[in-house]
């Protein structure tokens, strides 16, 4: 095995803080990426949370190659965030997104320099909040599920070319039926949080195999909330879902604020994701 | 093997809620975050295109559920 010496290094950022004691206790608390140690590097007041990573595997097409690994890409992901809550337990961070990575501490300094005035005003906006997700299932199939044993028996005395028909049509109502409640619940919740919350974005509503079986994601929402108005956000969505046959709302986090660390790119391409 | 030692369960420690799903984090760590501009190993333009590659990966593991963008 090369020693750390001989392998070029670069300097993986997981998020920044106000520099101060806070955060280079918070920086011991976990190891990072590949168990690099996490430690502060510190410029224009603010500090940045890095580990060393190997240039070989994170430089531009090495780093594609292993996060198009899901395996790979998830425990990165799930070693990113735990440096980032564990900090976050003592003080305020920004999160960085997945896989900011420098040459060198150098480049890192210089990076919190140029972009003081950015960082701390973010850092000020988001101190003491956190973010919650809520997320809003439409599951036709449940919705669907209790069909009254007379439709079967009305359906054995058609034609089986109108029993079909008659069965699709139903099958499009309770669609329509358990959107138009799905957008209901959402509606609602935005309006019952909107006293406790700060800001509200939209993320895109979650598909594919990692998306979770329960229905269609409708809505895929994240919200900005006081840390200590958290418990005032789940009680004010409780049960919203319960008289919605097939409609389930899910609530997530607290999370790091990632979902609004992310300032408009002043001239750089917009992200019209 | 015990299947009840506290902890060892997956399904308890979904239960739980110990540990976030995968798509929950991805989806702030690949679309949110501070985007740091200027002197990355990765230029913007490649951070952007790791962003939506691994989009595409995620979306494209289920052929006969396209996304609908």
């Amino acid at each position: 095995m090369m020693s750390a010496d001989t392998v070029p290094q670069l300097s993986y950022v997981y998020g920044v803080g106000i520099a101060g004691e806070a955060l280079d206790r918070a920086a011991a608390l976990l190891p990072g990426v590949d168990g690099g140690r996490v430690r502060t590097v510190g410029a224009a007041g603010l500090a940045a949370l890095t580990s060393s990573v190997p240039a070989d595997t994170f430089a531009m097409e090495g780093l594609k190659a292993q996060l198009e690994d899901l395996a790979r890409l998830e425990t990165v992901a799930r070693t990113h965030d735990a440096v980032v809550e564990a900090a976050s337990a003592h003080t305020t961070v920004l999160p960085m997104r997945l896989a900011t990575v420098y040459h060198d501490d150098r480049r890192v300094a210089a990076m919190l320099t140029d972009r003081a005035a950015e960082l701390g005003a973010l850092l000020r906006q988001l101190a003491g909040h956190v973010e919650l997700g809520v997320k809003v299932y439409a599951d036709v199939r449940e919705a669907a599920a209790p069909a009254p044993a007379t439709a079967d028996e009305a359906a054995a005395e058609m034609s089986p070319g109108r029993a079909y028909l008659q069965h699709r049509r139903a099958e499009r109502r309770t669609h329509s039926d358990v959107h138009r409640a799905a957008a209901s619940v959402a509606a609602q919740a935005a309006a019952r949080v909107a006293g406790c919350a700060v800001l509200r974005m939209a993320h895109r509503p979650q598909r594919g195999e990692l998306a979770p079986a329960t229905g269609e994601n409708v809505v895929n929402e994240a919200y900005l909330v006081p840390a200590g108005r958290v418990e005032e956000f789940r009680t004010a969505l409780a049960g919203l879902d319960d008289e919605a046959p097939g409609v389930h709302l899910e609530i997530t986090g607290p999370w790091a604020p990632y979902s609004f660390a992310t300032p408009p790119e002043p001239d750089g391409p917009s992200d019209a994701q | 093997m015990r299947s009840d030692v506290p902890g060892r369960d997956p399904d308890i420690e979904q239960l739980a809620g110990r540990q976030v799903a995968l798509i929950d984090l991805l989806d702030r760590l690949l679309a949110g975050g501070v985007v740091l501009t200027g002197d990355l190993v990765l230029s913007v333009a490649g951070v952007d295109l790791v962003h939506i590659d691994l989009r595409a990966v995620i979306h494209s593991v289920t052929a006969d559920d396209p996304p609908p963008w």
